[in-house]
């Protein structure tokens, strides 16, 4: 049984295109409509970020809301930083109540990279045991405490890996961790070193995971080689190889080379096996997915 | 032990202010160790103070003491007798449990508490133990990641985690990293594999403030009227 789109997309084998909406830093709901508008059709379901790098915006789950109300499927990020079990729980019931059913389980980026770097984290739990809790509501039918739940939430439920961050043979145990917790889909971090990124497939698949859950790959179309040094520099746990912030410094057209350099990745990640999809992180540049996705040939 | 570092001179004047007998209280325990309050530093801050009274007109009568352990009743004795304020250099247990047994004193904070830790070089000490109340050190390497991972996750490294530092700084080190590490030397790699649920955090500050009964400690008589009521 498929709970959502995305889930019917990827247990029958189809290739999965999901991107990323980032909710504004205020309450206008026109400003996600505009982004659900202008996306639609260009991926199967949509992730809303949950305040993002630790800025304060628009909540996950009433943006994903929004992108229902607008016909987009949405993926909703929920960060341990920010809530405790109660909350957790509270909020998968609250989405489910209102027809969000893919959930992200994510540690989320620690305070200090935000705009509130004075606040106090929660990290009651870890999203390994989110996702522990969020299963054994849907599939045990009650909540963590262990009271039974009347109408269980039926979740779809995601989390992420990156195989770019440190220790690197221990990503891919963490992946199975994540896995054996109630993750059925895993989306990457931004893949930009290729090479890197094939040879975690090739743990993944030796480890027999790819039969186990579906992974999708996050792929970013980069403006300029000064995109690229802020990816490498400022953001935790990314890898952004210096072939890479040449070519786009060398490029007379940086963005169309971004395009083109995001393209081939797509063609790349396609071909490696257990590969079930990508995830287009594109901020701030949103209305260049539809085209990535139609060049790409991978549109829904 | 417990980690303090001495507050802003600025600041202890501030709270200072409209003071008249002022003792600044020394411990020869934690803070002595990690140099913020031992009886070195309360002599110092004594001089430092009674300069400044001079100097602005304050009218401060100002001495240092130091004691043995400031967190323990039967090491303040010395203070009886003093009147005012006391500046504690000592951490903010040793403050409260001098304040609880001189009630009419005025205790101001001179450090500021930070954690329980451990010295890693001259001058650097780091926190190791944040107190959980149910300790699982052996699952991880006898390295703790509720105080030393910024996330305090129980599975592992977030995807922050690059080159052995830990995403919030690159003066921090990831503490999953180390745990890996440890854990592959060890050769007990499989504890990795095994996911931990989510913690009860009772014996922890979020069960509320804490008080920890070790009935072997009683005297015998007490001992039999602890039971008895359990
Ligand atoms: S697990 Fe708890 S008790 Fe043990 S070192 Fe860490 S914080 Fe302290
Ligand atoms: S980088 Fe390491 S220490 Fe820092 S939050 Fe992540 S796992 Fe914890």
């Amino acid at each position: 049984m498929s709970v959502s789109m995305l889930q019917e997309m990827l247990d029958a084998g189809r290739f999965a295109v999901t991107a990323e909406i980032g909710p504004p830093k205020s309450c206008e709901p026109e400003q996600v409509r505009k982004l659900a508008r202008m996306l639609k059709g260009s991926a199967h379901a949509f992730n809303l970020t949950d305040n993002q790098a630790a800025n304060v915006r628009m909540s996950s789950l009433a943006s994903s809301v929004l992108c229902l109300q607008e016909g987009l499927e949405p993926v909703m990020q929920m960060t341990c930083r920010d809530r405790n079990r109660i909350a957790m729980q509270s909020d998968l019931l609250g989405a489910c109540a209102l027809g969000v059913h893919n959930v992200l389980c994510i540690s989320g980026d620690h305070q200090v990279f935000g705009n509130h770097p004075q606040a106090k984290n929660v990290y009651d739990v870890d999203p390994i045991q989110q996702l522990m809790i969020f299963r054994r509501m849907r599939d045990e039918g009650m909540n963590w405490g262990g009271e039974p739940l009347p109408q269980p939430p039926q979740p779809f439920l995601g989390a992420a890996a990156n195989p770019f961050a440190d220790p690197f043979e221990f990503r891919v145990a963490r992946l199975a961790k994540k896995v054996s917790a109630g993750a059925q889909f895993v989306q990457t971090q931004c893949v930009l070193d290729v090479e890197r990124f094939q040879r975690f497939m090739g743990y993944v698949r030796e480890r027999g995971l790819d039969e186990e859950v579906h992974v999708i790959a996050g792929v970013i179309p980069l403006r300029s080689h000064k995109a690229a040094l802020f990816m490498k520099n400022k953001v935790a746990g990314m890898c952004v190889p210096d072939h890479i912030v040449d070519r786009l410094r060398r490029a007379s057209d940086p963005k169309e080379e971004g395009i083109k350099l995001c393209l081939e990745t797509i063609d790349s990640l396609k071909s490696i096996p257990g590969v079930h999809g990508v995830h287009i992180t594109a901020i701030a540049w949103e209305e260049i997915v539809p085209r990535l996705v139609q060049e790409a040939g991978i549109r829904p | 032990m417990i980690i303090a570092e001495r507050k802003p001179l600025t600041e202890v004047l501030e709270m200072l202010d409209g003071s008249g007998e002022i003792t600044v209280l020394g411990c020869r325990s934690c803070t002595a160790i990690c140099l913020a309050g031992g009886e070195k530093e309360a002599k110092e801050m004594s001089e430092a103070l009674s300069l400044h009274s001079e100097l602005k007109g304050k009218g401060w009568s100002v001495r240092p003491i130091t004691v043995e352990r400031a967190c323990e009743k039967e090491f303040i004795l010395p203070l009886q007798g003093v009147k005012g304020t006391v500046l504690s250099l000592a951490c903010g247990v040793g403050a409260q449990v001098v304040q609880e047994m001189f009630p009419m004193l005025q205790v101001l904070p001179g450090v500021n508490t930070s954690n329980m830790g451990a010295p890693e070089g001259i001058g650097v000490f780091v926190e190791k133990c944040a107190g959980c109340g149910d300790c699982i050190l052996h699952l991880t390497a006898g390295i703790c990641p509720i105080a030393r991972c910024a996330k305090s996750l129980l599975n592992g490294p977030c995807g922050g985690s690059q080159n052995g530092k830990c995403e919030v700084s690159p003066d921090t080190a990831c503490a999953w990293d180390q745990i890996v590490r440890s854990l592959t030397t060890q050769g007990r790699l499989d504890l990795l594999e095994r996911n931990i649920p989510p913690k009860d955090w009772r014996p922890s500050r979020s069960g509320g403030p804490r008080r920890t009964v070790n009935v072997e400690a009683m005297p015998g008589d007490s001992q039999k009227a602890w039971r008895d009521t359990e």
